[in-house]
């Protein structure tokens, strides 16, 4: 057991932080520490310059166009670049179809979408849930007909993440009403230009319009755009899950989270006195922090554990709770830290109750709050996660 | 990054569970607690054969030389077993102190009989570990006269005192001997020390240490001013006193998941229900976060970086603290009724979680010394 890097791990480290520090544009990197709201051409630039540098699928192997990296370097990799202030790369294409395409799709769908992923050229969305079907995800009834080359997709999708700015968009849909639930969904890639495809935002509590709901009416795809088998779309979506699980540890981002909320508690007063120096806000900072290096550690573990397997495994149901907790847990104690200056939330001219050089800032603690009680509902909600660690984990 | 164990740490855990698989049951442990001594000189015995007294001990001076790592392997299986013998106290901890503190003489005088089994040795210092808790005493002082050395004060709750042959006893310097902190090693039955002996909670024998003129020759002090040096021995001891911890937790969530298997009620084992299932992923969760502090606490515990040290120690002492609180309450808890009788081995790893949850500084008072951490300007997480 050895619970340093090695001095390769190190240099690697460095080389990403050397790359960081003269890549990372300053005005993408600042509206991500200033957790400003996403501008979709800041996570359009930053893929193509990652990819400039053959960083741009750190997770694919290299006969694709990825790294080969190991996990432990993807592992740092991510936490470098979470740490600097970079933009997320969304995990839609990189880490959720193309991982199918590459164990499950043709090889002329691998050479035509996976090229396009990795250059940034296509934005992928994910189309899984509907509104009767959330968690219990084998229920959706989305249609797809088949008439020739094509099926004649009808139905909803909702909660897709950002698919105003996508070009393509994956699909379960239903091909075969009358089997079981799981049996008859198929696996579609589907252009999101193809006419009958209406977008439609839904604003979210911060105000912001993150998630979408797309309607499909009589929408023409090519029978060439399934991914697989017909009605074994279920398999892929599994295999695909278990990839979202794995990538929603997010050790870096709370590392930085954490430093701002010392930062905040370190100059906002309380009688006077700096809320830092309040014994109860201190300890309650202390437990995050020590949580999270814990956390550090169990993920590195299930990495290592993982390293020879070919899809993580239930262990990583634990990661995704564990780490949506601390990431709730720090924007809580940052609301608590800035007590009623949370309130003011939008106005044409911040109030003076406000200092004008905090109110960016402030208003955006607030938003984020609200916005991350998304993290214990997405990527399957955390009382699935635990359903799934008593299953499969404790085989109750 | 390694997570792995060598071959020979693998096979030394495999080898300590097994002696304690074989001579280690229910029904010996309840013997041996309610035996006049407390302990197993059998079991202590057999320890020593299979060199795991000697796990701290330098290969020169016939010892395993294991080290944090496999020290920390064979506290988990003691833990598994819930031992009362006085490993962590003899064979980690003073053995500890005598190995790295003490001079060669000192060393060929105890090491052999503590590798042999025949010598049971004790550190009686505060159980504060320097945290921001107060020692319960804090008025042992020494005092030099001729060639000796005169001990006068009390130390609380050392355990497993009464079954020591020698106590190591550290003691301030008064002002005309000297400054610092000294550590002696004092004989059992030295006159003018007194033990007011009991039983802790958690099953195991201890004593408050009264020292009333307790005269120790000169070569009886070991190491010169400890102060700087007698932290790291205690460190060594935490950890190891954390990896215990995850024995006991491991055993105590395997059991209360065995037990909703196999408990029938409206028809089903209660392991089919939705909110038990929860509470034991919530457990397991609770679980592998401690393990992984337990893991960093032995990697660190040795280091010379006495800062980082302490915030790793008090890290893990958080963390396994509350999950010792919260799993060991959850398995009384799913084992309903059962739980509550002294006959279910439940209630004893419950009540060895309680002592660790309080020994050598509380989650508490190590939680506050490393929110102190945060008043110092710049300061980052580990």
């Amino acid at each position: 057991m050895y619970l340093n890097y090695t001095t390769e791990q190190n240099r690697f480290r460095e080389q990403v932080r050397l790359f960081l520090r003269a890549n990372l544009p300053e005005d993408i990197r600042d509206r991500s520490l200033n957790g400003e709201e996403r501008v979709a051409e800041d996570i359009r630039r930053w893929q193509r310059i990652l990819h400039a540098q053959g960083w741009g699928a750190a997770s694919w192997p290299k006969e694709f166009g990825g790294t080969g990296w190991s996990p432990i370097e993807r592992y740092l990799f991510d936490l470098e670049c979470a740490l600097a202030g970079a933009p997320p790369q969304l995990p839609f294409g990189l880490k959720m179809v193309a991982p199918v395409l590459m164990r499950f799709g043709n090889p002329r769908q691998q050479q035509y979408f996976l090229p396009r992923i990795l250059s940034g050229e296509h934005w992928w969305c994910q189309g899984y849930s509907e509104p009767g079907a959330g968690s219990d995800l084998a229920s959706l009834k989305t249609r797809a007909v088949r008439d020739g080359d094509y099926y004649v997709v009808t139905g909803q999708k909702a909660w897709n993440t950002l698919g105003q700015n996508a070009d393509w968009i994956f699909c379960l849909v239903r091909t075969d009403p009358s089997a079981k639930p799981q049996r008859g969904i198929s696996f579609l890639l589907i252009d999101m230009r193809a006419p009958g495809i209406t977008v439609k935002p839904t604003t979210l509590l911060d105000g912001t319009q993150e998630v979408n709901e797309i309607w499909f009416d009589n929408v023409r795809v090519p029978v060439a755009n399934r991914v697989g088998e017909e009605n074994q779309g279920w398999t892929y979506a599994k295999y695909l899950l278990g990839h979202e699980r794995a990538n929603i540890a997010s050790v870096g981002t709370s590392r930085r989270q954490l430093r701002q909320l010392q930062r905040i508690a370190a100059t906002q007063l309380r009688h006077g006195v700096p809320l830092l120096r309040e014994p109860r806000f201190r300890a309650r900072l202390a437990q995050l922090d020590i949580e999270l290096t814990a956390f550090e550690i169990t993920t590195l573990r299930v990495i290592a554990a993982d390293e020879n397997k070919a899809a993580p495994g239930p262990e990583a149901s634990i990661l995704k709770i564990k780490a949506t907790e601390i990431l709730q847990q720090i924007s809580e104690l940052m609301l608590d830290a800035i007590g009623i200056q949370a309130l003011p939330f939008s106005a044409a001219v911040p109030p003076s109750s406000v200092p004008r050089s905090e109110w960016q800032h402030l208003s955006r603690i607030t938003a984020q709050y609200l916005n991350f009680r998304k993290l214990s509902i997405y990527g399957g909600s955390n009382e699935i996660q635990k359903n799934i660690i008593a299953h499969l984990i404790l085989d109750l | 990054m390694d997570f792995s164990f060598s071959d020979e740490q693998q096979m030394l855990l495999d080898s300590t569970r097994r002696l304690l698989t074989d001579n280690y049951s229910v029904q010996q442990r309840r013997q041996i607690i309610s035996s006049p001594e407390g302990y197993s000189r059998s079991i202590w015995r057999q320890f020593s054969e299979l060199g795991l007294l000697g796990l701290n001990i330098p290969a020169e001076e016939g010892g395993l030389e294991g080290g944090a790592i496999s020290t920390l392997l064979v506290c988990v299986a003691m833990g598994e077993a819930l031992i009362v013998e006085p490993y962590m106290s003899s064979a980690v901890m003073a053995t500890r102190a005598i190995a790295k503190l003490s001079s060669s003489a000192q060393r060929s005088e105890w090491l052999p009989r503590l590798n042999s089994g025949t010598v049971i040795a004790v550190l009686a210092h505060d159980q504060t570990n320097g945290a921001a808790a107060q020692a319960v005493f804090d008025d042992t002082v020494a005092a030099r006269s001729q060639n000796a050395w005169r001990l006068q004060g009390r130390k609380a709750i050392v355990y497993h005192a009464p079954l020591a042959d020698v106590l190591l006893i550290s003691a301030k310097l008064d002002a005309a001997s000297g400054t610092g902190t000294g550590l002696f090693a004092v004989p059992r039955d030295a006159p003018g020390l007194r033990l007011e002996a009991f039983t802790t909670v958690d099953g195991q024998r201890a004593a408050d240490i009264v020292l009333e003129n307790v005269e120790v020759p000169d070569h009886a002090r070991i190491g010169g001013d400890v102060s700087a040096t007698l932290p790291m021995v205690l460190d060594y001891g935490a950890a190891a006193l954390c990896s215990e911890a995850i024995g006991v937790l491991d055993k105590l969530f395997s059991m209360t998941v065995e037990y909703c298997r196999a408990r029938v009620q409206f028809g089903q084992p209660i392991g089919r229900f939705q909110a038990l299932q929860h509470r034991m992923a919530e457990m397991l969760m609770h679980l592998e976060q401690a393990r992984s502090m337990a893991y960093l606490a032995a990697f660190w515990c040795e280091s010379e970086e006495a800062s980082r040290r302490a915030a790793v120690l008090s890290g893990a002492k958080v963390i396994i603290g509350r999950a010792a609180r919260f799993v060991g309450q959850q398995a009384i808890q799913l084992h309903g009724g059962m739980g509550m009788t002294d006959e279910l081995m439940v209630g004893h790893y419950f009540k060895r979680l309680l002592a660790f949850e309080v020994r050598f500084g509380s989650t508490e008072s190590h939680l506050q010394e490393y929110a102190a951490r945060f008043l110092e300007p710049d300061r980052d997480g580990l």
